[in-house]
């Protein structure tokens, strides 16, 4: 059986991030797992400028912000196969994949690192009635079909959702010749960062309703309207505001899921919450050994975070591999959260382990203006941050230093507490 | 005194900008949070502008791409995106192409070049 | 001059078809749509009713014991997915007792084997999810699911490959008897036949009433269900049915042979015999309803919902035979449910019935086995390496969700009566059958049935007919 000492399953922005890091950390026996025909994962067909500028100071796209982690890759000379599917992972780290030179293969990693990124949520998990024709496609296909195989997915264009994906695809639909005639979005609020509302939709005049969903689509082979509803508070269709839209295509940005099947076979306790791993301060899972990162840990915002996170799990597997179990699980602290927040990555802190500086990210529940983000050990207010506005849609972060620990070495208790300013 | 309220899209951030125009001069610009932004908010309510991104069709791709993704090396005026997207119809590069490699020496009289943004082999 | 047309290529339809390609015959079967089985027989229960519930006497009850008593050798036979995974009619309140003994008895008259009306604690220990409420049940250990789209598909390409031609995309608009035959008026020309078979689903009247003047008439009846994700797999292991009683009828919640959970269906006479739509009251009616006989159903995990037609006669009964005033012409009408689970007794009996009539000969070299797709996930380690080694294509998934090879979406278009279509591939392998909804593999789907059939991807459809997935290149209209 072959053997490595890192295997990454995902060759995305989070695997390639996290290969190179592990790589600097000075582990050498590293093997990416990636199923498309390319490293770079969903970059690829993100072809609009807005990525690296927190990482490379300047504006890239998706692509060009791929190929700078896959030439990293390429220069440390790390493994990957390509068009390789990870059919299982088991709980001691053997890794089960397939390929079609390689047939059906095992691998036995000394640390395994999960960057399987997310998938859309498809009409089914909505219940949208109505017919089911040709003409609905997740933002991600509709991207695809354009961005990289060149064809138009339709003509005329309804979007359900406002995530960023559905504001980007508004955009690129209308460039290339089609009629984007409204954004719906169930929530009183967009699920896509703001200037994505203003570059994508506001330049092109494309009008965005809020607390609006799809309640019926017609055509018995392709599409041919949908009939958009505003909702009331619980969200639930408002009779008399139906508004009949024709058009041949929807397109649905309606949220995306961490894709952590494989997780499962591994044992890995998943969070209700984000739909992913549930780590500790090392981005380690529940089963030893495992780390996550990116899309797969948590739908991000940005991929500059997922690179930065990515790293973070490559160092901290490298380092598992070197010196073996780091962190004592029964030290490990819940971080709470009261007032919004609905829940941190990392979720549990050994504060022995805590190094210089640790990023902690949440997302709130719900549009919260000026706030203060307080950070508090056993009750004692560590860390106050001002927030003029914190919404779902925009992933916040905190900085834990060290230093904010080590005055408290009994620690029992981390809270994350969203208060009034 | 006219005041514009923006969102500043260069970063995701989206800091509120307030600009001050007098008699179409730009008197200042606040609610960034760095240089970027304020020079945003100066452009935006004078000579707004944009990067388009796009792709165009590749042939003898080794790996069988049909398209290489491209974009205007710098931002272009607001008002040419649509002549900019037109002026690439119809184009076909032959692989390889690299990053940065020009596309469309002057998109649409813009004097902006178009170029790729995706290494095809 | 064909022996046979058959109208419709849905369950029925094939299993006539199948049946009567034991015979020397010239058959042809007829279908609208760009595959077979694309009208009520893909969007239904999957239920092979053990047979308790039709009226005693009945042709539903007769044709139902006779259908389910076959199936599980016909699975072996023709390879399709079938489980006797059995099932249970769940009663919730003391006072419908009398109803549940009614029905065992009703069961035993019809000759159903080993049914038992159990109590709450055997049945707990059968589900442990099952309501509160829940006071016995009866049990049918013969009750069984299947996977609707393999059982069908199994029946036309064994019926293809003992010499019955299939013509897609056709669709009959008129019959007409002519110097004793009948021709059959399409949009792709006229068919001259000695018998014809009505199988035409919910179209079985507007077939019929071309040729008879006693006059039927079939009402769709919709059913709209709720599809979970294979990841609930166990949640129910039997089908679970509720008696209908003072809480009303309710719906059923059932594993499928491929480990999903199905929930539905409501009940709603329409007029629209194209109304495959799903409604907001409907899907919510199924969810208010699915509570009844189990609790914590685990809705969340719902990955799609769809709606289907049952062709209900005013009778409620199976129409089968042939029609007094058209000689050799024969109706199987109004084949609600128990439909799917008679096919094979109704295929069986039609086909006897108008090989008689013609007086048609047994074929000698009838092959009455049919292999189905490999499924490579049910090799071990080395026979998939050994398989990919000589056929590289299965060591590439396509469909992540169902871990489905182009090895196998190759087959399901390259078999007789291949699949030409996305949703077609779907019935056959799954690809997009999952919990993204082919999300992720349709592109790829379509670049290999392009490839494979010679055709450009913007050709390819959805589901036949104006169903285009692609309707143009980038900038083509700027």
């Amino acid at each position: 059986m072959e053997k490595y000492n890192i295997v990454i399953i995902g060759g995305g922005p989070a695997g390639l991030a996290a290969a190179s890091a592990a790589y600097d950390e000075g582990e050498r026996s590293i093997l990416i797992l990636e199923r498309d025909k390319e490293l770079g994962g969903i970059l690829n067909q993100c072809i609009h400028n807005g990525f690296g500028l927190h990482t490379f100071k300047e504006e890239l796209t998706g692509p060009e912000y791929a190929k700078r982690f896959s030439d990293q890759v390429a220069e440390k000379k790390i493994e990957y196969r390509l068009n390789t599917m990870v059919m299982d992972i088991s709980p001691d780290r053997m890794v089960t994949a397939m390929n079609r030179t390689d047939g059906l293969f095992t691998v036995q990693a000394g640390a395994v690192i999960l960057a399987m990124g997310c998938r859309e949520r498809s009409r089914g998990a909505l219940n949208i009635p109505g017919y089911r024709p040709a003409g609905i496609y997740s933002a991600g296909t509709a991207q695809r079909l354009v961005n990289i195989e060149g064809y138009m997915p339709g003509r005329e264009v309804v979007i359900l959702g406002s995530g960023d994906i559905g504001l980007i695809m508004a955009r690129r639909m209308t460039l290339e010749g089609a009629k984007v005639k409204v954004v719906a979005e169930l929530m009183p609020y967009s699920g896509g960062l703001k200037r994505n509302i203003v570059q994508c939709l506001d330049d092109y005049g494309i009008p965005l309703k809020l607390s609006h969903t799809v309640v019926d689509i017609q055509g018995k082979d392709r599409v041919t309207g949908v009939t958009i509803a505003e909702v009331d508070s619980s969200n639930k269709p408002v009779p008399g505001t139906e508004e009949f839209y024709s058009c041949d295509t929807l397109l649905l940005s309606v949220g995306l899921l961490p894709e952590n099947e494989l997780s499962k076979t591994a044992g890995v306790a998943l969070s209700r919450i984000t739909n992913g791993p549930t780590v500790n301060e090392q981005l380690e899972t529940s089963v030893d050994g495992i780390f996550a990162c990116g899309n797969v840990l948590h739908v991000h915002d940005l991929v500059d975070y997922v690179s930065e996170e990515a790293a973070m799990a490559g160092r901290n597997a490298a380092r598992f591999v070197r010196e073996g179990r780091i962190s004592d699980r029964s030290r490990e602290l819940p971080i709470h959260v009261e007032g919004g927040p609905r829940y941190t990555v990392p979720c549990t802190i050994d504060p022995a382990r805590i190094p210089e500086q640790l990023t902690v990210r949440f997302r709130v529940g719900s549009v919260m203006k000026n706030r203060y983000v307080s950070v508090y050990l056993d009750g004692e207010r560590v860390l106050r941050r001002r927030r003029q506005i914190m919404a779902p849609g925009e992933m916040e972060e905190l900085v834990f230093k060290k230093s904010m620990f080590e005055a408290h070495p009994d620690l029992q208790n981390i809270t994350i507490r969203v208060e009034e300013a | 005194m006219e005041v514009r309220n923006l969102i500043c899209i260069n970063c995701p951030m989206g800091c509120p900008l307030e600009v001050t125009l007098d008699g179409g001069e730009v008197v200042s610009v606040t609610g960034n949070t760095c240089p970027r932004g304020a020079e945003y908010g100066r452009k935006e309510v004078t000579n707004p502008t944009r990067i388009v991104t796009s792709s165009v069709l590749v042939a003898h791709a080794l790996n069988g791409e049909k398209t290489v993704s491209c974009k205007t090396r710098t931002d272009i005026p607001k008002g040419r995106i649509f002549d900019v997207v037109k002026a690439l119809k119809g184009i076909t590069v032959e692989a390889p192409v690299h990053i940065g490699d020009v596309i469309l020496p002057d998109a649409a009289g813009t004097g902006v070049p178009v170029v790729a943004t995706k290494e095809i082999l | 001059m064909y022996d046979v047309v058959i109208v419709g290529a849905g369950v029925t339809g094939c299993a006539v078809a199948r049946y009567l390609s034991r015979y020397e015959v010239k058959a042809l079967v007829l279908e609208r749509g760009d595959d077979v089985c694309v009208g009520t027989s893909k969007a239904n229960s999957a239920i092979v009713h053990a047979g308790y519930d039709a009226e005693n006497g009945s042709l539903m009850a007769k044709y139902n014991v006779e259908g389910s008593r076959m199936m599980e050798p016909l699975s072996k036979e023709l390879d399709f997915a079938y489980d006797r995974c059995g099932s249970l009619v769940v009663c919730l309140s003391e006072k419908d007792l009398p109803r549940l003994w009614a029905l065992y008895e009703n069961g035993v008259k019809n000759g159903v084997e080993d049914l038992r009306v159990i109590g709450r604690a055997e049945l707990l220990d059968m589900e442990p999810n099952i309501s509160p409420d829940a006071v016995a049940a009866l049990w049918a250990p013969t009750g069984a699911i299947v996977c609707p789209f393999g059982l069908t598909i199994a029946l036309a390409e064994n019926a293809a490959v003992n010499g019955t031609e299939f013509r897609l995309n056709t669709e009959v608009t008129g019959i007409r008897r002519e110097n004793g035959y009948y021709v059959a008026e399409t949009n792709q020309g006229p068919v001259e036949a000695r018998a014809v078979v009505n199988a035409a689903g919910v179209y079985a009247d507007e077939i019929h009433n071309m040729v008879s003047e006693k006059k039927i008439r079939i009402t769709p009846r919709k059913g709209e269900y709720l599809l979970l994700d294979h990841a609930t797999e166990g949640y129910v292991k039997h089908t679970v049915f509720q008696l209908p009683g003072v809480l009303g009828k309710g719906v059923l919640v059932s594993p499928t042979v491929h480990g999903n959970t199905l929930v539905g269906p409501t009940a709603l006479d329409i007029e629209d015999k194209e109304a495959v739509n799903t409604t907001a009251d409907g899907l919510q009616d199924v969810i208010a309803k699915s509570g009844l006989a189990l609790r914590d159903i685990p809705l969340r995990q719902v990955i799609t919902s769809f709606a289907g037609l049952r062709a209900h006669e005013a009778s409620h009964e199976f129409i089968l035979g042939e029609v007094s005033d058209a000689p050799g012409f024969f109706d199987c009408a109004g084949i609600e449910s128990p439909g799917l689970s008679s096919a094979p007794a109704i295929g069986l009996h039609m086909s006897d019935l108008v090989a008689e009539k013609l007086g048609l000969a047994m074929k000698q070299d009838f092959k009455a086995e049919r292999k189905g797709i490999l499924d490579a996930k049910k090799l071990s380690a080395e026979e998939r390496n050994e398989l990919i080694r000589k056929e590289p294509a299965y060591g590439q998934i396509i469909c992540r969700c169902e871990s489905v090879s182009e090895g196998e979406i190759i087959d399901a278009i390259r078999r007789p009566l291949g699949a030409r279509n996305l949703d077609a591939v779907k019935r056959r392998v799954r690809a997009g059958m999952g919990r993204c909804q082919a999300g992720f593999c349709s592109p790829r789907v379509i670049e290999i049935l392009a490839r494979e059939l010679g055709i450009p991807e913007s050709e390819i459809t959805k589901n036949g007919g104006d169903s285009k997935y692609i309707v143009g290149t980038a900038k083509d209209r700027i």
